[in-house]
């Protein structure tokens, strides 16, 4: 689990968070949802140690993260996956590289070991085949694959996602949701997502946060989102044409 | 942003550069690639320029010699400018446009695609893991580009003096003898040494604080090759005095 208590943080005279507080269960797939600018990529890079908060307090299970020094942070660290929203992969390496990466960096696997462990993880990811490509010769969706199999190749306990279907078709989108809820129950990771895309978030959202301003302006489940009474959280849900029809018909029955 | 800041976060910079690397293969294999892509590649570029310009000194040297100027001057100053100066700073210099552009463009890419975020959340240090590799292969490597920098441009001077007849092989030999002072050697290795540091440190440093997008690494890539030819150049000044005076 991971708890953020209080969190504030500005950029010179503006400020991004105003005092979150929000807590982040294990297996499940916790949301945090939002417009633009309204916190979320702040947030998370806060919680990965990407950005130092201005004040509150970052807990990973019972580990205070922002009080930690550097080699602290590291070990922590080791338990985290990301998934970035452009990927992020290392493009001198192949995709198999990229894999192996972590493996080969933090672990003591004999060689063959670290080989059987990043197929097994590229297989899961559907891209056996493509372990000798560089990223530069795959597609947007083929590279998202490689970051999540990256992600999730040290077993890690805790998994961020930074907008996992941006750029993607509806699809590939629904096949990378689908694979982020199975691994987080799979192997009952602590899953952040930060996404715009209602579609995830109705399909596969455990826990929701919503930002607004800076602030959680509402938290609650895909049961209780499409009618929160939260007038920001309808504006953000209620965006499209679509969504409003679903709620016109949604009150007629 | 002032100057005295950017000296600070240089210099904890590159103390964060020099920590012991978290996995010594890794490291190892990566070093093995910065001496191929700043060593290697650069020989052809380094013996076309040293043929050259050693060719050209014997010439102008030529050029000069008659009355009481002796022949011999010719392989004297080919062998004085090819190891004082030309090999230990002008190589150095014009590495840096080729190295130090391609180290900051690099790492800047890798800022501004959060290929640096991704090895942090990794837990890799990633200022050690990037520019460590490059500071080791450019500490081995530029001495011996210098050497075979000044070996070259001696022997351009000796073909050229004997291709168009400017002085017998003896008296270029005899030139190259004369005088000779093994510590000039020393003090452009040592000179190559701290070019090297400069220009590799400078260059990753501009290009890990890189932020935006492509236009910014462009800056950052020229930024790097300024500030490098800058600093070594008054590199070149203090060390001079300190060890030839």
């Amino acid at each position: 689990m991971i708890r953020v208590s209080g969190v504030k943080k500005a950029f010179g005279e503006k400020a991004v968070l105003h005092g979150i507080d929000a807590e982040f269960n294990s297996g499940q797939v916790n949301f945090i949802i939002g417009r633009s600018g309204s916190g979320k990529s702040v947030l998370t890079k806060c919680i990965v140690g990407l950005l130092e908060v201005d004040a509150g307090l970052i807990q990973y299970g019972d580990t205070d993260f922002s009080e930690l020094d550097l080699k602290g942070r590291e070990k922590v660290r080791r338990q985290i996956g990301m998934l970035f929203q452009g990927g992020a992969l290392f493009d001198s390496m192949t995709v198999l590289e990229n894999v192996m990466f972590p493996l080969r960096m933090f672990s003591d696997m004999t060689e063959e070991e670290r080989l059987e462990r990043a197929m097994e993880c590229l297989r899961r990811v559907e891209l056996e085949g493509a372990e000798d490509r560089f990223p530069a010769e795959v597609s947007g969706g083929m590279q998202k694959r490689v970051a999540l199999a990256r992600a999730i190749v040290g077993k890690p306990q805790y998994l961020f996602c930074d907008e996992p279907n941006s750029g993607l078709d509806p699809q590939t989108a629904i096949v990378i949701d689908n694979l982020i809820k199975d691994l987080t129950h799979e192997y009952g990771t602590t899953t952040v997502v930060i996404s715009h895309d209602m579609n995830s978030v109705i399909e596969i959202g455990d826990s929701i946060h919503f930002l607004h301003e800076g602030e959680v302006a509402w938290h609650g489940d895909r049961m209780d989102i499409l009618d929160s009474g939260v007038k920001s959280l309808d504006g953000f849900v209620y965006a499209s044409d679509l969504m409003k029809d679903i709620r016109k018909q949604l009150r007629k029955k | 942003m002032g100057i005295l800041f950017h000296i600070g976060r240089f210099f904890s910079f590159l103390a964060a550069a020099l920590r012991r690397p978290q996995k010594g293969r890794v490291f190892a294999q990566a070093t093995l690639v910065e001496l191929e892509a700043i060593g290697v590649q650069s020989v052809g570029i380094v013996a076309l320029l040293s043929v050259f310009m050693g060719a050209v000194i014997a010439i102008q040297t030529a050029h000069q010699v008659g009355g009481w100027v002796p022949a011999y001057t010719i392989g004297f100053t080919v062998r004085q400018t090819m190891i004082l100066e030309f090999a230990p700073t002008i190589i150095p210099v014009i590495l840096s446009g080729k190295v130090g552009s391609n180290i900051a463009s690099q790492i800047g890419t890798m800022q501004v695609t959060e290929q640096i975020d991704a090895l942090e959340v990794m837990g890799v240090r990633s200022i050690s893991f990037l520019v460590l590799p490059k500071l080791l292969a450019a500490l081995l490597i530029f001495p011996f580009l210098v050497v075979i920098a000044m070996v070259l441009g001696m022997g351009a001077g000796a073909f050229i003096c004997d291709f168009a007849e400017l002085s017998s092989f003896a008296d270029y030999e005899y030139g190259l003898q004369v005088d000779f002072s093994p510590f000039d050697v020393t003090y452009a290795l040592i000179k190559t040494c701290v070019f090297a540091l400069i220009i590799t440190s400078v260059s990753a440093y501009h290009g890990y604080y890189t932020s935006g997008g492509a236009r910014e690494v462009g800056r950052s890539s020229t930024k790097a090759v300024v500030y490098s030819v800058v600093i070594v150049m008054v590199a070149n000044l203090v060390i001079t005095q300190l060890l030839l005076t």
